[in-house]
């Protein structure tokens, strides 16, 4: 089991390889280029038998993805950002046709004002259209989450689209020492994608017929439940992961140091890593605070954050995304409205951090002040807001 | 019936919508004129007219619209449009 | 392969208007492409009143994503089928709509990869299932409900956009034009699109009788009136070069518009000669540049 010290985006790019996608369809746009540039390179030299559609914009990327999957075969793509915006009405439609796919997300900003750097607001911003949303913390969730995210994508208790997010630049451009399976490996628990229906001549289907108002509610409760099963599909898949190759996936969100812990922060994606880091000094110099890590924001999962957060005394919410209009005369991020959800009827109070959007790095000290407003109370606000430039 | 996953289902449903209630004007057809040119059979949009055993056209009346067009293109006139009596 | 024509593959039971010209083009264009073929259609008239859940009209494998990325679509089923070494052909079917206006983006980018699809355009001149609004393909002059004619207005005011040369220039191997009017025609010009390799295009001229305004019996008679006029040309373009043209005895453009209620600001409460003028000088530049003009031996005198 050696490990690899590899760029993220190649580390992806070689789990995506090894999953066997028959068909790979992407636009590349900063900051996951080098995912499907490093993807073209192992189809040109034949370590993938996959067709690969240089297609003309990110609408067409997913809407290609859209007919080989119908058509029955295993596909990819990646986006991020400005990209995924434009695949709005193609990812709505590919959940609710209940097409599966795995789809790499390098979380990026989205204009206006342009920006090239990180934040969740891209993912985040399409929570309603009924992809499962995973939340890689390093490299090496992120890469294992592609193997985890299609058994559940294609499980037929689910059949739905996937997003597998990692932080633009902080993640995908940063080499970290990575556990690449085998081919072997990835084949014994990926097997080929069986669809539940598929364009064939031999059986004739029609996919994708409208719905008058006797019939739209109950495709929406329908695809609406597969969500609320692909909680346990996800437990029984990332079990088995970690069955197989030692890293278990089966908790849907992870708790750090919550044993004693006063302070819970909440968060997704790398800045966990960071928090975990400023957690160990904070617990060095006394204090008892520690991270409930939502690895899964899709189907969200309530109950096990309820259950995670039982102990603590207060919640601080590290929002990498602004909801623009919502809570009332103060900022809030999306992470806070639904873990203020999961909660509710509870009286422990949760803060929310709108923290590090367009890239603004956040760093072990910038988490230490968070965890000393939260303690003073003083919540639901932007975290570093220059009023100087203002 | 149980719905399908993802807006799909198996083929010919359509049938069930019976589209003759819909005409005004039916067609008749008259065999001994008609040369058996198959024209009225091709250009119908619903595809409902069939040639029987006996080679004869005539329409599937369940789904005949009454929109004319057999009777317009006829090369011999063999068809008319007649006011249905309902 | 000859085209069996008593093979139904679009059933009965579907919400086309009476006397539908694009109802006739996909039951038509199906007799053509036969059992072995993956539909994708686009949103407008034909998926809506062929596909209500759970009532299908198709009795192929047929699918429907969105309004403009049919192309973008069917790139993707190509590709698999390609991968799966599936022999199925994949045919497009969208309205003008679809094709000329909001699909530009995806039917380029397919064109321009190569793939091997079939698109077909059915083309009534208008988004009709929304309507009859106003589309690329809506002729110099027609009211639609968003170019209307009015107190200052004329209706449309811009002619119909070449998709068939834009297509050709992508480096399409086969573009053809056709019309219902002329169902062997068409379901031959279907035939040869979906054997040559690569992406083809068939545009098909699919009269609206409740969008124009004409009784649904005339739907074919119409048909031939714009082609009869020089308004409508069929041809075929093969490698970029206009091969077999259908040639016509010409009538003056009037004896088409007059049928139809989109033209009558035309002719009530009296014949805007200007206007109707324009129109004739696009069918004689059509006939010119097409050659479809017949020409007549010069009369002997008695």
């Amino acid at each position: 089991m050696a490990l690899e010290i590899m760029e993220g985006s190649i580390a992806v790019a070689q789990a995506v390889r090894r999953c066997r996608p028959q068909v790979v369809s992407a636009y590349p746009i900063t900051p996951q280029t080098h995912i499907v540039e490093a993807l073209a390179e192992i189809v040109a030299n034949g370590e993938l038998a996959a067709d690969y559609i240089t297609v003309e914009s990110e609408f067409s990327a997913l809407s290609a993805c859209v007919g080989a999957v119908a058509a029955g075969s295993r596909a990819y793509s990646a986006t991020t950002s400005q990209g995924l915006a434009l695949m709005f009405e193609v990812c709505f439609n590919m959940a609710g046709m209940r097409l599966p796919i795995v789809m790499t997300i390098a979380n990026r900003a989205l204009g206006a004002p342009l920006s090239i750097w990180n934040d969740q607001q891209d993912s985040i911003s399409l929570r309603d259209a009924g992809w499962l949303q995973f939340y890689a913390e390093d490299n090496q969730e992120a890469v294992d989450l592609h193997y985890i995210g299609y058994r559940v994508a294609e499980d037929h208790r689910v059949l739905l689209p996937t997003m597998v997010c990692f932080d633009g630049f902080i993640l995908s451009h940063t080499y970290e020492p990575v556990n690449m399976l085998t081919q072997e490996e990835a084949d014994a628990f990926l097997p080929p994608f069986v669809p539940k229906y598929r364009l064939d001549a031999a059986s004739p289907v029609s996919m994708g017929m409208y719905a008058t108002p006797e019939y739209y509610l109950e495709f929406r409760y329908e695809t609406d439940q597969a969500q609320k099963r692909a909680l346990d599909v996800i437990r029984e898949v990332g079990r088995e992961f970690g069955e197989r190759f030692g890293r278990d996936y089966s908790a849907l969100v992870e708790s750090y140091r919550m044993e004693d812990a006063e302070t819970a922060i909440v968060a997704m994606g790398s800045i966990c890593g960071t928090t975990k880091d400023a957690i160990d000094e904070m617990r060095a110099e006394g204090k008892r605070v520690g991270l409930v890590r939502l690895r899964c924001f899709r189907p969200f999962p309530s109950e096990d954050l309820k259950a995670a957060l039982a102990g603590a005394s207060r919640v601080a919410v590290l929002d990498k995304n602004i909801v623009l209009g919502a809570g009332g005369s103060t900022p809030r991020g999306a992470v806070a409205l639904e873990v203020r959800d999961a909660l509710y009827g509870s009286t422990t109070p949760v803060l929310d951090y709108v923290i590090g959007l367009g890239g603004r790095d956040v760093r072990i000290e910038d988490i230490k002040k968070v965890v000393a407003l939260c303690e003073a109370g003083d919540g639901d606000r932007f975290y570093g807001l220059r009023t100087e430039v203002l | 019936m149980a719905l399908n996953v993802g807006c799909a289902a198996p083929p010919g449903r359509s049938t069930d919508n019976k589209t003759g209630s819909w005409r005004v004007f039916m067609p008749r057809f008259d065999s001994e004129a008609c040369s058996k040119c198959g024209m009225c059979q091709l250009i119908c949009p619903e595809g409902c007219i069939r040639q029987t055993d006996a080679k004869e056209f005539v329409p599937d009346y369940d789904y005949c619209k009454g929109c004319g067009l057999c009777a317009e293109e006829c090369p011999k006139a063999a068809i008319t449009m007649v006011q249905e009596e309902k | 392969m000859a085209i069996d024509k008593t093979c139904e593959l679009f059933e009965c039971g579907h919400r086309a208007c009476g006397g539908c010209g694009a109802a006739l083009a996909g039951r038509l264009f199906l007799k053509a492409a036969g059992t072995e073929t993956i539909v994708v259609s686009s949103t407008g008239c034909m998926e809506v009143f062929s596909t209500p859940y759970p009532e299908t009209a198709w009795k192929v494998p047929w699918i429907h994503s969105l309004f403009e990325n049919a192309s973008a679509v069917a790139s993707g089923i190509e590709s698999a089928l390609k991968v799966q070494g599936r022999k199925e052909k994949v045919v497009v079917i969208a309205g003008d709509g679809a094709t000329l206006d909001i699909g530009v983006l995806c039917i380029s980018g397919a064109f321009e990869r190569g793939h091997d699809i079939t698109y077909i355009c059915y083309d009534n001149e208008a988004y009709m299932n929304t309507g009859i609004q106003r589309s690329g393909a809506t002729p110099y002059d027609a009211s639609t409900t968003t170019s209307p004619a009015g107190k200052v207005s004329t209706g449309n005011k811009r002619p119909k956009k070449d998709m068939p040369r834009i297509l050709a220039a992508h480096g399409s191997p086969y573009v053809a034009t056709a019309s219902i009017a002329y169902p062997a025609d068409f379901m031959q010009k279907v035939e040869k699109a979906i054997n040559t390799p690569g992406p083809t295009y068939v545009q098909v001229h699919a009269p609206c009788c409740t969008g124009w305004g004409f009784d649904g019996s005339k739907t074919l008679a119409i048909g031939k009136l714009a082609i009869e006029t020089g308004l409508w040309v069929n041809y075929e373009m093969v490698d970029g070069e206009v091969t077999k043209v259908k040639k016509v005895v010409r009538k003056p453009v009037e004896e088409y518009l007059k049928e139809q209620k989109r033209f009558r600001h035309l002719f009530k409460p009296a014949p805007v000669t200007g206007e109707i003028a324009k129109i004739q000088a696009i069918a004689d530049r059509n006939a010119e540049r097409y050659g479809i003009d017949i020409k007549l031996p010069p009369k002997k005198d008695a």
